[in-house]
């Protein structure tokens, strides 16, 4: 439906069509991405999604490399949210290879991928405020982020590409005193909580920026093949944790928050209590946590190959459904590598069907509540 | 749906005021650099070298993803024959400190620092050679000299090590598959063959270990192409094996059983784990072809009008007898035993070394058209005069096959250790006695006493029997290789080492009652030479009513007439001279093996034989000229 200035109750002032160009050197863009829009005054008549600025071929790059040598590569395809993909990755060869990983690789697993979802969600917080004008938010949450950065750090020696899941388990043992410090950072984070809760998300500004904007509908969710936050905001419990569990997933208590409206507030809000599960998810883990070793070896990696055969596996990344399809022709190097990304549906198939007919002033907001990476999206 | 009740669906207009309470706390940023901040102890910056340690393998360099590690050559370095003189190179412009080359490297000397800053205009200087501490003094500083806003690559802190090599983690496996061997208790009532050899899938397990960096191949005396012929074991194709392994080496049956094997001592996964079995890999090779013949599909080249004679069909001879007529020259070789192997067929005994595996090295050569004269001693039976009448070119391969005796007094009552070998392994075994001196510390020694031992069991089952060594060497200089002493241990033999024998003591009948032995100052002089040195007066007596002298061999020179004899130029360590193409002085007479080299293994004499066989090659067309 094409909307005219005359719908809005303009009828003094002529407008006419514009393009603007949003991204990808702007300050309210998610990163190497940009969105050619078709305004007229306010209003957005079209928008279109121009990935491409972040293609770096890790797929056919990854052809050529062997087994072992693959695994530093993957974890750039989300530089905020690293971990899931090397944990398909993972997954993969190992489900390929036939190789069994010991229970404690599998907890430190767990917890690796919590971890980094809170990193990723921390830092998302950062980015949504920033969008609506909530500055202070962004600065507790890249704050609080850099704790765990810390925890990363002193866990796998990298803060933000830990290169640590690989297969066979992981890479090096939990270090000293990691229990503590890490039950001490959920605490501080936690105990954080509430304030972010009194100036954000409870705040009435925020609410009113957001509730009933960028609205998706549960059909159009699954039809555009919405997954993580966008379809769970539009009441559907999909968490692929419960759903195919991996890792020790199936061995921990956690519920999947959701909401029912589908618009920029509730995928927040949904975003917002995955915090307390995740932190959760990680203090059970460590209870748990099993003894013995945390690596099988792997074969030598010069004479490593992979007998034939194809692969999908999936996880629950921070973003939704993070996925991997490989093949290997029995060769020491896949014959073919493609991943699923989440962010991928949400920029451009539902952000160009949510941006029409949004205002100007929401693109900000409404890009920023799919939690989009555009690494994820070009890689 | 399950919403929080903490959150207010609509909203709070004053609740985003508490936020003001923060302007009240202290900040958490860090006043960095003036506030520093620790990294972790895992932290994966900048490289560390070892270079003491690092042995130029090039692993790391293969395994970079990035291909960010370079191998340069240091020729400062002077490498060890398991070493290279080359260290790794990384680009900062290309490494992702990953930290693969850590995990891979073998003797752990690769590892990431703490450090994280470089900040140079010159685009060169990210190009860097890492070292340690250790190695380079300059750019190493302790902590109250170090200031994190002159960090650098060339200014860097000491004792930062960070992400740092865990065998556990280890992308290689340190431990070797264990070869199925027969149980001490067992082996040592007969002559069994003591090691099984591997299954197919152990052997594929073993090999798969292999990181192919070729230090074995450096160190082979051979050079056999090791990790090719293992790569053929992992792949499942035993004869693309043994193909590779016949371009340098003839008698793989034999040396995959008794090689002394410097190749694992040079294997990278040696440093800190256990040897890539290469000599149980060749062996399981050799056995599992059962037809040499088909697999190799070898056939000598054209054939030629000169012939060659080859005195000794052991190692040596034999390797060059298969090289020279795989050139399609006509080699004739003599031995005074009746079958092929030299030193090999009566050394070894049988529970390491059975005759069959022999057989089949020496049946191959012989189906190549190699003629061999066994039962022949040459000087007695045919003349060497006559040989270098008749034949072109004479390959001297005749191995040391006397055995020394130590010459105290009464010593002529003693055996002698390779009559006593021959013997029992080609012969009748000899009776021994309940309680068996064995006098040396060499593998010889080892041998000897196992076999005494053995044989000791078969002749008094049931009853109680001693064998034991005296050697003068200590433990750490005992010239025998570890696993045979811990193998004879096992089976019960006695050691006393540091121990020179003095006197052979006899009863009223003139039998052998045991050793007097005095105690041994030291062996070897300050120029390293044997020279050893006793107190006289710190004696022992160790009982006995047999003695075998295993104390090392010389060679037989006495066939060769005085004339041509005198004409034989030899080193200052009375070995054999010969040149690069392994000729000697005597005219068209080229020698290998024992007699020429010091390290007096079967591997060494093929490598001789490789060089001797091209020199007689180039000599019978002429391109080589005179003798020395």
């Amino acid at each position: 439906m094409e909307i005219l200035s005359k719908d809005l109750g303009i009828t003094s002032v002529p407008t006419r069509e514009l393009e603007l160009y949003f991204g990808p050197q702007h300050l309210g863009m998610v990163g190497n991405f940009s969105i050619t829009l078709k305004v007229e005054g306010d209003r957005i008549l079209e928008a279109r999604a121009n990935p491409g600025y972040l293609h770096r071929g890790f797929e056919k790059l990854m052809e050529y490399r062997t087994w072992i040598k693959n695994f530093p590569l993957v974890c750039r395809l989300n530089v905020m949210d690293p971990d899931p993909y090397e944990m398909v990755y993972a997954m993969a060869v190992e489900e390929l290879g036939g190789i069994e990983i010991p229970d404690r690789a599998n907890y430190i697993r767990t917890i690796c991928l919590e971890l980094s979802r809170l990193t990723s969600h921390l830092f998302w917080m950062w980015g949504y405020a920033n969008m609506l004008g909530f500055d202070t938010l962004g600065q507790w949450t890249i704050g609080d982020r850099d704790y765990i950065l810390d925890l990363f750090e002193d866990l796998t020696g990298g803060r933000v590409y830990h290169i640590y899941i690989w297969p066979g388990g992981v890479r090096r043992d939990l270090p000293e005193d990691f229990e503590e410090k890490t039950l001490k950072t959920l605490e501080i984070i936690e105990s954080h909580l509430p304030d972010y809760d009194s100036l954000f998300f409870n705040n009435r500004l925020f609410v009113e920026r957001t509730k009933g904007i960028g609205k998706i509908s549960q059909e159009e969710a699954i039809e555009l093949g919405a997954t993580g936050q966008v379809l769970r905001a539009t009441g559907i419990e999909m968490d692929i944790r419960k759903l195919d569990p991996c890792a020790a997933y199936s061995d921990v208590e956690f519920e999947i928050p959701i909401m029912e409206e589908g618009d920029s507030y509730s995928r927040a809000m949904v975003i917002r209590e995955e915090v307390e599960q995740s932190i959760s998810i990680i203090r059970q883990c460590l209870k748990k946590m099993p003894k013995g070793p945390a690596y099988k070896k792997v074969p030598n990696p010069f004479k490593w190959k992979i007998p034939q055969g194809e692969v999908y596996v999936r996880i629950e990344g921070a973003r939704g459904e993070t996925g991997l399809y490989m093949v290997s022709d029995g060769e020491d190097k896949p014959y073919r590598v493609h991943f699923r990304s989440p962010s991928y549906p949400h920029a451009i198939l539902i952000l160009e069907k949510l941006l029409k007919g949004a205002s100007i002033a929401d693109v900000g907001h409404i890009m920023m509540s799919l939690n989009i990476s555009a690494p994820e999206v070009d890689r | 749906m399950k919403e929080k009740s903490k959150v207010n669906k609509k909203g709070s207009l004053f609740g985003p005021f508490s936020a003001i309470k923060y302007l009240f706390k202290k900040p958490r940023t860090l006043k960095y650099p003036f506030e520093p901040k620790e990294p972790f102890l895992r932290y994966r910056g900048f490289h560390l070298n070892d270079w003491d340690e690092c042995t130029g393998c090039g692993n790391c360099a293969d395994i970079c993803p990035n291909e960010a590690i370079t191998m340069v050559e240091i020729p400062e370095i002077k490498p060890e024959p398991s070493e290279k003189n080359e260290r790794p190179r990384i680009d900062y412009g290309r490494c992702c400190f990953c930290g693969l080359c850590v995990d891979i490297c073998p003797p752990g000397s690769l590892k990431l620092s703490r450090d994280y800053f470089h900040i140079h205009f010159a685009t060169d200087s990210f190009i860097y050679l890492p070292k340690d501490e250790k190695s380079d003094k300059e750019h190493f500083l302790p902590a109250q000299e170090y200031s994190i806003l002159k960090a650098s690559l060339a200014h860097r802190k000491k004792d930062n090590e960070g992400f740092v090599s865990d065998l556990e983690y280890s992308l290689f496996e340190p431990e070797r598959v264990p070869m199925p061997q027969v149980q001490p208790e067992e082996r040592k009532l007969s002559f069994i063959e003591q090691v099984l050899g591997y299954s197919k899938e152990e052997a594929k397990r073993e090999a798969s270990r292999c990181l192919e960096c070729k230090l074995c191949e450096e160190a082979c005396p051979a050079h056999l192409k090791i990790s090719d012929y293992i790569r053929a074991v992992y792949e499942e194709k035993p004869a693309e094996s043994l193909k590779k392994i016949f371009e340098d080496n003839p008698i793989p049956a034999i040396c995959g059983r008794i090689c002394m094997k410097h190749c694992e001592e040079a294997c990278s996964l040696s440093i800190r784990g256990e040897a890539v079995a290469i000599r149980w890999l060749k062996r399981y090779v050799s056995d599992t072809v059962k037809d040499y013949k088909t697999a190799l599909e070898l056939r000598p080249a054209k054939p030629t009008d000169k012939k060659i004679a080859v005195i000794g069909a052991g190692p040596s001879g034999l390797s060059v007898a298969y090289f020279l007529r795989l050139k399609g020259h006509n080699v004739t070789v003599f031995d005074s035993l009746p079958g092929g192997g030299g030193m090999v067929r009566i050394g070894p005994p049988l529970y390491r070394l059975p005759l069959e595996a022999i057989d089949k090295d020496v049946n191959y050569i012989a189906s190549l058209g190699v003629e061999f004269r066994f039962n022949t001693t040459v000087g007695k039976d045919v003349l060497f005069e006559d040989i270098m009448d008749e034949y072109d070119s004479v390959y001297l391969g005749i191995g040391t096959t006397v055995s020394r005796s130590t010459r105290v007094k009464n010593a002529e009552k003693a055996h002698l250790a390779l009559p006593f070998l021959e013997e029992n392994k080609i012969g009748q075994s000899l009776n021994v006695g309940k309680e068996i001196i064995i006098i040396g510390g060499g593998n010889v020694a080892i041998d000897v006493a196992r076999e005494a031992l053995r044989l000791q069991h078969m002749q008094y089952p049931g009853k109680k029997v001693i064998a034991k060594t005296v050697s003068l060497e200590d433990w750490d200089e005992m010239p025998a290789k570890k696993e045979e002493i811990e193998d004879a241990k096992a089976e019960g033999i006695e050691f006393n080492p540091a121990w020179g024998p003095k006197e052979v003591k006899l009863d009223e009948k003139g039998k052998i009652k045991g050793l007097l032995c005095m105690k041994v100052k030291s062996v070897f002089d300050e120029q390293g030479r044997f020279r050893p040195t006793f107190y006289e007066e710190k004696e022992i007596f160790l009982e006995g009513d047999m003695i075998i002298e295993a104390i090392g061999q010389g060679p037989d020179f006495s066939f060769i007439p005085e004339g041509l004899f005198k004409k034989l130029e030899f080193t200052e360590r009375r070995k054999v001279k010969v040149d690069e193409n392994g000729q000697t002085s005597l005219p068209k007479v080229f020698a290998g093996g024992d007699i020429v080299n010091l390290n007096l293994d079967a591997v060494t004499a093929i490598a001789d034989a490789k060089i001797a066989a091209e020199g007689i090659d180039l000599y019978l067309k002429g391109e080589l000229k005179a003798a020395l």
